[in-house]
């Protein structure tokens, strides 16, 4: 466990505990690179990129924007839930959102 | 007597070298990267920067604050519940609980789900198992959750599989028939891959994670390129991360092509445009550490293949920094000294997309 751990310590964007999953949904669902990947999830929150993994800005703002927070959150959007509002805030098609519309018939 | 910093062989063990000895060991080795690769060597600029981060006097040292990349992850949840064949640590514990844990108490930027055996083929009979941990795990999670497992054609040759094993057919000089197994091993791995995640996204897979592509050879490599290709023809927003079993392509069939390239004897910054061609949004390079030698020989080494593949690539490059590769030493329980470094050179020299 220490060797991913020292990795995301080290160089990562620490998930949802700042903007590390959208980033990463931009490289995988867009094949955006770093840099433009960054620039577009700092856009779409109206931050800086340079906020993106500051805890303290991202805590709040996913909170608010009601996609997903680290901490257990009564009421808070978690899993599918936070998916359904991210794909809207990247303007993005998430695999399992598609699946749970079409269970749902929402 | 010149001060001396403390480093790590490629085995992990620990030892002493003046900046002369780490200088000299960080040209070495990026000159060895060079002179297979037929790449650009690091830059003076560049060797002086790395032996600045491997000279640094914190036990754990982070890029620059603004330069974090997404940190992937592979072997799913084996981490936590697998045993030490996986370098698991044994804790029981079912695969949600273990995403969740990786999402919520580590911090990963992404994580994928896999089975206990983590290869495509021994996932066939239990597929149904596997779509419902996915369908799970997805209502769970809120970080991207691929389905991850090994190509690993290996097992397609006796006495695991069908077809005979061509390390024995070229032993009795049956050139012919070993090439014949191992483009039939080709085509199945690239069926079976295709039907699971076939599956597996139909149960909301974000995507796949081919895990050591190219770990049985060429022919390995030829299976899982085509099983990329069909799977983007057929699922064009499909998440597909696809990372390199070794540095070079093993010509174990040697004939084989992709896209006109003969796959045997590529480096990663040749693997990098077909991996791409045949559709993936990730590749991810990789580069072998030398157990014989030092740390920074072998991170010189490391970021001088990486620097190459991140330049020749016009998808975003996940470096493999696991056990033995991208670096890092060879050792299950790597010093987290030599992982933030080499985690810190990869990003800030290589230019790196992302771990």
């Amino acid at each position: 466990m220490g060797m991913p751990i020292s990795h995301i310590m080290a160089s990562g964007m620490t998930g949802i505990r700042a903007a590390g999953d959208l980033v990463a949904r931009m490289e995988f669902s867009k094949k955006m690179r770093l840099k433009e990947a960054k620039e577009y999830v700092a856009k779409k929150l109206g931050v800086e990129t340079g906020d993106l993994s500051d805890e303290y800005v991202m805590r709040e703002l996913r909170e608010e924007l009601d996609i997903g927070v680290i901490t257990s959150v009564p009421t808070a959007a978690k899993g599918i839930a936070a998916k359904m509002n991210i794909e809207k805030l990247l303007d993005i098609k998430i695999n399992s959102c598609d699946l749970f519309r079409k269970q749902t018939g929402l | 007597m010149a001060k001396e910093y403390a480093l790590r062989m490629g085995d992990g063990k620990r030892i002493f070298l003046s900046k002369e000895k780490i200088l000299e060991e960080i040209e070495a080795g990026s000159a060895d990267a060079a002179d297979l690769g037929e790449i650009a060597g690091l830059s003076g600029n560049e060797m002086d920067k790395l032996a600045e981060i491997l000279m640094m006097p914190g036990k754990a040292v982070s890029v620059e604050q603004g330069m974090e990349v997404p940190v992937t992850h592979d072997i799913g949840t084996l981490r936590l519940d697998g045993d030490q064949g996986n370098s698991g640590v044994g804790i029981p514990s079912s695969r949600l609980v273990g995403c969740m844990m990786h999402e919520r108490a580590f911090g990963a930027d992404t994580m994928e789900l896999g089975h206990i055996d983590y290869s495509y083929k021994p996932v066939k009979p239990v597929v149904a198992n596997e779509t419902q941990a996915m369908e799970v795990c997805q209502q769970n999670m809120t970080i991207p959750l691929f389905y991850g497992a090994m190509p690993n054609m290996g097992l397609y040759y006796t006495p695991d599989g069908p077809f005979e094993n061509p390390g024995d057919l070229m032993k009795a000089f049956k050139i012919q028939e070993a090439w014949d197994s191992m483009e039939r091993a080709a085509e199945h791995l690239t069926r079976d891959t295709v039907w699971v995640m076939q599956k597996l996204m139909a149960s909301g897979a974000d995507g796949v994670n081919f895990d050591t592509m190219g770990a049985a050879g060429d022919a390995d490599m030829y299976g899982t390129l085509h099983a990329v290709e069909a799977l983007r023809k057929e699922f064009p927003n499909m998440y597909i991360e696809v990372g390199m079993a070794g540095e070079c392509v093993l010509g174990m069939h040697g004939e084989l092509k992709y896209d006109g390239t003969t796959l045997a004897g590529l480096w990663p910054h040749k693997q990098a445009p077909l991996v791409e061609k045949a559709g993936a949004s990730v590749f991810g390079p990789v580069c072998n550490t030398n157990t014989s030698k030092t740390s920074a020989w072998n991170l010189a080494r490391s970021v001088t293949f990486m620097k190459a593949a991140v330049e020749a690539s016009n998808i975003p490059c996940h470096v493999d920094m696991g056990m033995g590769v991208g670096g890092i030493p060879m050792l299950e329980t790597p010093p987290i000294d030599a992982v933030t470094r080499a985690s810190k050179a990869m990003v800030e020299l290589a230019g790196v997309d992302g771990i």
